[in-house]
C-alpha cells in the first residue's frame, strides 16, 4: 500500500518540479525580452534616425560640409545649412553651465556639508520637485516671466534671446548637477574631514581643498549630466529663443539650437526638408554620444 | 491530449473563419450600390483641416460616409489629389499653373484673411503692401519711417512649411530666404498673437479668427481687415480654402460632401471656426 503511494507522491512532487522549472525559466526568458526591449528601442531609433537622415547626402546629392557650415536655412528654396544652430546650441549650453554649474555646485555643498539637517529637509525635496516640473512649463515660465524682465531691465527689443534661454537651461540643469554632487560630496569618507580639521583647516578650506577635489569625479559628472540635459532640452527653448536664424553674436540675438529647430518644423515638413530634420537629429546624437563618451571616461578615472 | 490539441485548433481555426467572413460581409456592405458607407479620403493643408475635420463631423452624422481627413500640408495635399492618393486635396492657396495642367478641378469652400497685427500701444494703423514687405524682408527696420514712434521693428513670423506663412508670402510677394533674419520664428497663431501682445516692437501675422483686444490690426492700402471686404475683394491680404480634385476622380459620395459644405448649413459651420463664407 505504501509503495504506490510514494510513487504517486514522487510523480506529483516530479510534475511540480516541472512546473517550477518551466515557470523559472520563462520569467527569465521575460525579463530578458524587457531587457532586450530597450536596446532594440535604442537601434531602431538610431537606425531610423540616421536612415532618413543619411538619405539627402548619400541619394539626394546634397553635401554634408555645406550642411554643417551652411549659415542659410531656407527649406523651401532647398537651402540647408544648421551652422547658426550648431553655434546657438552650444552657447546656450556653455552660457548655462557658467550660470548653473557654480550654483548647484554650491548649493550641493551646502546640502551636504554646511546645512542643518532640518534645513536640508526642506531644501533636498524642493529641488528633486524642480527636477519633476515638465520643461514645457519652465518655457512658460521663461516667456511669462524672465522675457519681460529681461525686456524691460535691459530695454531690449525683444526679449526672446540667446540670455533667456541661457537663464531657462541654467534653472532646469540645476537638480541634475545638485542631486548628483550632493551624493558625491557626501560620499567623501569622514576621516578626510577630520583629518583636515585636525590640521587647523577652517570649514570652507576643507571644502575646497579636500572635499570638493576628492568628490572630482563626482562632481564632473554631475556638470555632464546636467549639460546633456541642457543640449537636449527642447520645449521650454523653443519658447524662449526667438528661433531666428542667425549665428549669435550677442547675449542679446535670439537664436535657433538645433533641437527647437526639429520640434518647430517636423509638423510641416516633408520630402527633403524632413529628411534634413532628421540630419539635424544624427548633429545632436553625435553631441550626446560625444558627451556620454566623455561620462564613461570620467566614471572610468572615478573608478581607478 | 492529442484530441484536446485538435479541438483547440479546430476551433481556433473556427474562430479565424468566423472573423474572416465577418469582414467579407463588411467590405460587401461597403460596396453597396446605394453608395453608403463609402469613404472619402481628404488629404492636404493644416489651415483648412480643422474646417474640414468641423464639416466632416457634423456631415458623417446624418450620412453613412467615412471621412478621412490628414492635414499634411497644401503642397502634399494637392500633389495626393493629383496622383489619385486621396480622393480630393485640400489647398490654402491658389493652385500654381502647373498644377493646373495636371487637370486639377477646384472649389473655393471659404475665405480665409491674414491681418498684420501689432502692439495696442503702436501709432502705425495703415500700411501699404509695399511697406508690409519691406518690413518683412527688413528694408524698413523703425517704426519712425512708417509714421510710428521712434522705435526698431521686431519681425515676428511663421515657420518656415507652414500655410498660413507661405499665403502671407505669396501674397505679399517675398520670399522665406528675404525674410529678415533676425525675425521671431513662432509656432501657430497663438504663439504670434501673445509675443506681438507682448512687444511693444513687434509686428506679426495671423489669421481673421485670432483678432482680439490684445493687439491691433493694420489697414492695408486703407481697407480694414473684415470678412466683408474680403468677399467684395477690396482687402487683398486674404486666402482661399480650396477643395481640389481630379477631373472625373471625384465620387458620389465626395460630390455630396462638397455640396454639403457649399450648402446654407455647411457655411454656417465654415462662419463659425473663423472663416469667410463664400455666400
Amino acid at each position: 500500500m505504501s509503495i504506490p503511494t510514494t510513487n504517486k507522491q514522487a510523480v506529483e512532487i516530479g510534475k511540480a518540479n516541472k512546473r517550477k522549472y518551466m515557470l523559472e525559466k520563462l520569467s527569465s526568458r521575460i525579463f530578458l525580452i524587457c531587457a532586450l526591449l530597450s536596446v532594440i528601442t535604442l537601434l531602431l531609433i538610431i537606425g531610423f534616425v540616421f536612415y532618413k537622415g543619411a538619405h539627402p547626402f548619400v541619394a539626394g546629392g546634397y553635401s554634408f560640409i555645406d550642411f554643417i557650415f551652411g549659415t542659410d536655412w531656407v527649406p523651401s528654396e532647398d537651402k540647408f545649412g544648421i551652422f547658426p544652430m550648431i553655434v546657438a546650441s552650444i552657447f546656450a549650453t556653455i552660457g548655462a553651465l557658467i550660470i548653473g554649474v557654480p550654483i548647484g555646485l554650491f548649493t550641493a555643498i551646502f546640502l551636504a556639508e554646511i546645512a542643518s539637517k532640518r534645513l536640508a529637509k526642506i531644501i533636498s525635496p524642493a529641488i528633486q520637485l524642480l527636477a519633476g516640473i515638465p520643461s514645457v512649463l519652465y518655457g512658460v515660465f521663461g516667456l511669462a516671466i524672465i522675457i519681460p524682465f529681461l525686456q524691460n531691465t535691459f530695454g531690449l527689443v525683444k526679449g526672446q534671446s540667446l540670455l533667456a534661454v541661457i537663464l531657462v537651461l541654467a534653472i532646469m540643469m540645476l537638480p541634475t548637477i545638485v542631486t548628483v554632487a550632493e551624493t558625491a560630496i557626501r560620499a567623501v569618507p569622514q576621516t578626510y574631514r577630520e583629518g583636515s580639521y585636525a590640521l587647523g583647516v577652517s570649514q570652507i578650506g576643507t571644502i575646497f581643498k579636500v572635499i570638493v577635489p576628492a568628490a572630482k569625479s563626482g562632481i564632473m559628472t554631475a556638470i555632464v549630466l546636467g549639460l546633456g540635459r541642457a543640449i537636449g532640452e527642447t520645449m521650454a527653448v523653443i519658447l524662449v529663443a526667438g528661433n531666428s536664424l542667425i549665428v549669435p553674436t550677442s547675449l542679446t540675438d535670439s537664436v535657433r539650437p538645433l533641437t527647437t529647430n526639429i520640434a518647430l518644423e517636423m509638423g510641416y515638413a516633408f520630402g527633403t526638408h524632413q529628411e534634413m530634420l532628421f540630419a539635424t537629429g544624427i548633429v545632436l546624437f553625435s553631441f550626446i554620444l560625444i558627451l556620454n563618451f566623455v561620462l564613461a571616461k570620467i566614471s572610468a578615472k572615478g573608478g581607478n | 491530449m492529442f484530441s484536446l490539441k485538435k479541438i483547440k485548433i479546430v476551433l481556433l481555426m473556427l474562430f479565424i473563419l468566423t472573423i474572416l467572413s465577418a469582414c467579407t460581409s463588411n467590405n460587401k456592405d461597403t460596396q453597396g450600390s446605394d453608395g453608403s458607407d463609402a469613404t472619402v479620403s481628404i488629404s492636404g493643408s493644416t489651415s483648412v483641416g480643422p474646417l474640414a475635420e468641423k464639416l466632416a463631423h457634423k456631415y458623417t452624422e446624418e450620412d453613412n460616409t467615412n471621412i478621412e481627413i490628414n492635414q499634411i500640408g497644401s503642397s502634399a495635399g494637392i500633389t495626393n489629389a493629383t496622383s489619385g492618393v486621396s480622393e480630393i486635396g485640400m489647398s490654402s492657396r491658389d493652385l500654381k499653373e502647373e498644377e493646373k495642367a495636371n487637370g486639377l478641378n477646384e472649389v473655393v469652400i471659404a475665405y480665409d484673411g491674414i491681418v498684420v497685427v501689432t502692439h495696442p500701444t503702436n501709432k502705425v494703423k495703415d500700411l501699404t503692401m509695399e511697406q508690409v514687405k519691406q518690413i518683412f524682408t527688413g528694408e524698413v527696420t523703425n517704426w519712425n519711417e512708417l509714421g510710428g514712434d521712434d522705435m526698431e521693428i521686431v519681425v515676428v513670423s511663421r515657420e518656415d512649411g507652414s500655410g498660413s506663412r507661405d499665403a502671407f508670402q505669396e501674397i505679399v510677394d517675398y520670399s522665406s530666404g528675404e525674410l529678415i533674419r533676425n525675425s521671431i520664428i513662432a509656432s501657430g497663431n497663438g504663439n504670434i498673437k501673445t509675443t506681438v501682445a507682448n512687444n511693444k516692437h513687434a509686428v506679426g501675422f495671423i489669421s481673421f479668427e485670432y483678432i482680439d483686444e490684445s493687439i491691433s490690426t493694420i489697414d492695408i492700402n486703407g481697407v480694414e481687415a473684415t470678412a466683408d471686404n474680403v468677399l467684395q475683394e477690396k482687402y487683398s491680404l486674404s486666402r482661399p480654402f480650396l477643395f481640389v480634385y481630379k477631373e472625373g476622380q471625384l465620387t458620389e459620395a465626395g460630390q455630396r460632401f462638397i455640396d454639403f459644405i457649399l450648402s446654407e448649413d455647411g457655411q454656417l459651420i465654415a462662419a463659425e471656426t473663423g472663416a469667410i463664407p463664400v455666400k
